[in-house]
């Protein structure tokens, strides 16, 4: 929904958060719930019922447990019946400064001051042990925001009684916490108030009338930042950008203009602004998000641009260029196509009202922000969240090259007439082997993006998979697969619970862009060879239909199951009785078990 | 603006804070006459009414407020 994206509306998301969430509803769409439990320092009914609005609009159906007023301590640290009840997938500790039990006094000296850090530290740390340990989820911890006077003035920030650099140092501890454990993640209200303006954001009106810790205009903000997180734990980030040329990238019109006449590089302020804004996207290509042109151009012209002396961005930079007079909506499909992924996990960047608004009509669920004036677009697309980092893995830093190997692929494959042909050139590798605890995030990470080659969609906590690892009543299998381009890295995860001479497929996931290459079969072929060697007579298999995983719907009758079971809703059940002599599937992939 | 325009403005607030189309608000309507108007919502109210109207009411005045015509008569003497 328009109104919240990025640059929002506040007052307009405040006074209508009923007719909003109405309308979420309405519109329905497939949502994953989700039960998420606020354990907050001050009030937090209104940061509760925005932050429902956001995540409903990221297809997220929040249930709550908020705490009692300021009984965040008390809830973590001490047997909570109602909460474990409720068994939340993510906890938010909702705290401010105005939480910080005591702060330094000027007749402190340095051992006393780091006394009270120490005790400050310890209590936070305490409640996310507690709650790790018994709810074994993520955890949102905000940071601290600065007080809203200073004492000394300036010298607050610098001397070690000053409240300011106090917090800061609190601040610090809380972020080397951060470093040290998977599932814990600041949410950073430090930043967040600074860019509100923290005069109006700490506006004591709302703490002593109602006990916010923040001024209630500024809720949306912090909601926002709180659902972004969220959905980015359960992987719902973008993963790239779809970007116009002309006036986007650079200031002009290529083919009206000429290369030499585009706007772009240090002579002047309008083409710095330009130059800027390539590098803030060609940052992004660090943290594994893809560029893609969609550009009415002809195709040379939006190259020679490219090649401008001055350009930040290369030809290279980008996974797909579609410069041509196709309309922008089917560009931007078969850029999609192209990359294996929904089109909504892409972000279409446009100057162009016109082009943004037949992308988002065409295309549900497409995100293309208001941008603005150009010295605006970094601001407007990065306060919207897209890609929230809350894990990183070395395969999302290695993503660029993956997609650009995929192309390569493409490319060779367009050149044998025979796809056994071209997938014996690929001189494919595999490794297909229980969980190891070096892949549990990643293994997690897969289990919460995968939407299309998904049988049952069930997600997983790296906590959980831990489990499941560690558990000798479930068979494991992640696989690897690595060709003559290069390697893919984690790609498929399969999970099955044994009982008895049976084992039931909880998961059975595989990333899109290893699609046709024999890996599912290769997969089949170990998890078999694992219930051999357990004695396992019979595999089951479920397909549970979702909105996007229409293309694994006869999965398991490709892979020789016999459907024994449906029901009304297109739920099936497969099984496969395992002959004693079973014979490999995968005839392409050279696979260590 | 005239009370009766200030009614009719605060009516729409009303409307929007309740998401209650049927919402009408005189002098004596307080809290006790609208279901879901509790202290939380008193404060989105007392919110919605400022941005509107472009005024700002001191903690004292918030917490005395007893019904919408002394609402009213804040806003007018603000405006």
């Amino acid at each position: 929904m328009k109104e919240l994206e990025y640059p929002f509306d506040a007052n307009y998301i405040l006074s209508k958060k009923k007719r909003i969430k109405r309308q979420l509803l309405e519109e329905g769409g497939n949502f994953v719930e989700k039960k998420v439990a606020i354990l907050g320092g001050s009030t937090t009914n209104d940061i509760k019922l925005i932050l429902e609005l956001f995540l409903l609009n990221y297809g997220i159906k929040p249930s709550f447990y908020e705490s009692e007023y300021n009984q965040y301590y008390q809830d973590a640290m001490f047997p909570n019946a109602e909460l474990e009840e409720f068994a939340p997938d993510v906890i938010y500790v909702c705290t401010s400064n105005r939480n910080i039990t005591n702060f330094p006094v000027m007749s402190d000296d340095a051992a006393d001051i780091d006394k009270l850090i120490a005790q400050e530290v310890e209590k936070f740390t305490g409640i996310w042990a507690s709650l790790s340990e018994k709810y074994a989820c993520p955890i949102i911890q905000n940071n601290f925001e600065m007080p809203f006077y200073r004492l000394m003035g300036n010298k607050d920030a610098s001397d070690i009684h000053g409240k300011v650099n106090f917090i800061s140092r609190l601040n610090m501890k809380f972020y080397s916490y951060a470093q040290e454990h998977q599932n814990f993640y600041i949410c950073d209200i430090n930043y967040i108030s600074a860019d509100y303006g923290l005069k109006e954001w700490s506006d004591p009106f709302y703490y002593h009338m109602y006990k916010y810790a923040m001024n209630v205009n500024a809720i949306p903000y912090l909601s926002f930042n709180v659902a972004n997180i969220i959905k980015s734990i359960f992987g719902k980030n973008k993963k790239g950008f779809v970007l116009d040329l002309d006036n986007t990238l650079w200031g002009g019109v290529i083919g009206d203009d000429g290369v030499d006449n585009i706007v772009l590089g240090p002579e002047e302020s309008e083409g710095q602004v330009y130059s800027e804004f390539q590098r803030y996207l060609k940052e992004h290509r660090q943290i594994g998000i893809i560029l893609n042109v969609n550009s009415k151009n002809d195709y040379e012209n939006a190259i020679s641009g490219l090649k401008h002396p001055d350009s930040e961005l290369s030809e290279d930079d980008f996974i797909v260029i579609k410069a041509n007079w196709d309309p922008k909506d089917k560009n931007f499909s078969d850029i999609a196509n192209e990359l294996n992924l929904l089109p909504e996990s892409l972000v279409f960047i446009d100057d162009n009202p016109a082009e943004r608004h037949i992308v988002t009509e065409q295309l549900k669920n497409v995100s293309a922000p208001e941008i603005g004036e150009v010295h605006n677009y970094i601001q407007n697309i990065d306060r919207n969240g897209y890609f929230e980092v809350t894990t990183l893995s070395k395969d999302d830093m290695e993503r660029n090259e993956m997609y650009k190997e995929n192309v390569k692929r493409a490319q060779l494959k367009a050149s044998f007439a025979d796809y056994g042909e071209y997938l014996k050139s690929l001189e494919m590798k595999g490794i297909i082997k229980p969980f190891e605890p070096i892949y549990v995030a990643r293994i997690a990470q897969l289990t919460n993006k995968s939407n299309q080659f998904n049988l049952t969609t069930k997600r997983y906590t790296p906590l959980e998979i831990e489990d499941c690892m560690n558990d000798d009543s479930y068979i494991t299998l992640y696989g690897k697969l690595m060709d003559k381009f290069g390697d893919n890295g984690v790609v498929s995860v399969v999970i099955g619970r044994v009982d008895g001479e049976v084992c039931h497929i909880d998961l059975w996931i595989m990333s899109c862009r290893v699609l046709k290459r024999d890996m599912e079969f290769a997969m089949m072929d170990t998890l078999v060879h694992h219930c051999k060697n357990r004695g396992i007579k019979q595999i089951r298999g479920y397909y549970y239909p979702t909105a996007k995983n229409n293309m694994v719907r006869e999965f398991y009758s490709l892979q020789g199951f016999e459907l024994i079971a449906s029901d009304e809703h297109g739920n099936t059940e497969w099984e496969f009785n395992i002959p004693t002599q079973y014979e490999n599937k995968n005839k392409f992939i050279d696979v260590e078990e | 603006m005239t009370r009766e325009e200030i009614f009719e403005s605060l009516n729409e607030v009303f409307r929007d804070v309740f998401d209650d189309e049927e919402i009408t608000v005189n002098d004596e309507t307080t809290a006790n006459d609208i279901e879901d108007w509790d202290s939380l919502e008193h404060l989105n109210l007392v919110v919605a009414v400022e941005r509107k109207f472009g005024v700002k009411f001191n903690m004292g005045e918030v917490n005395t407020m007893k019904n919408v015509g002394e609402m009213v008569d804040l806003i007018m003497a603000k405006k």
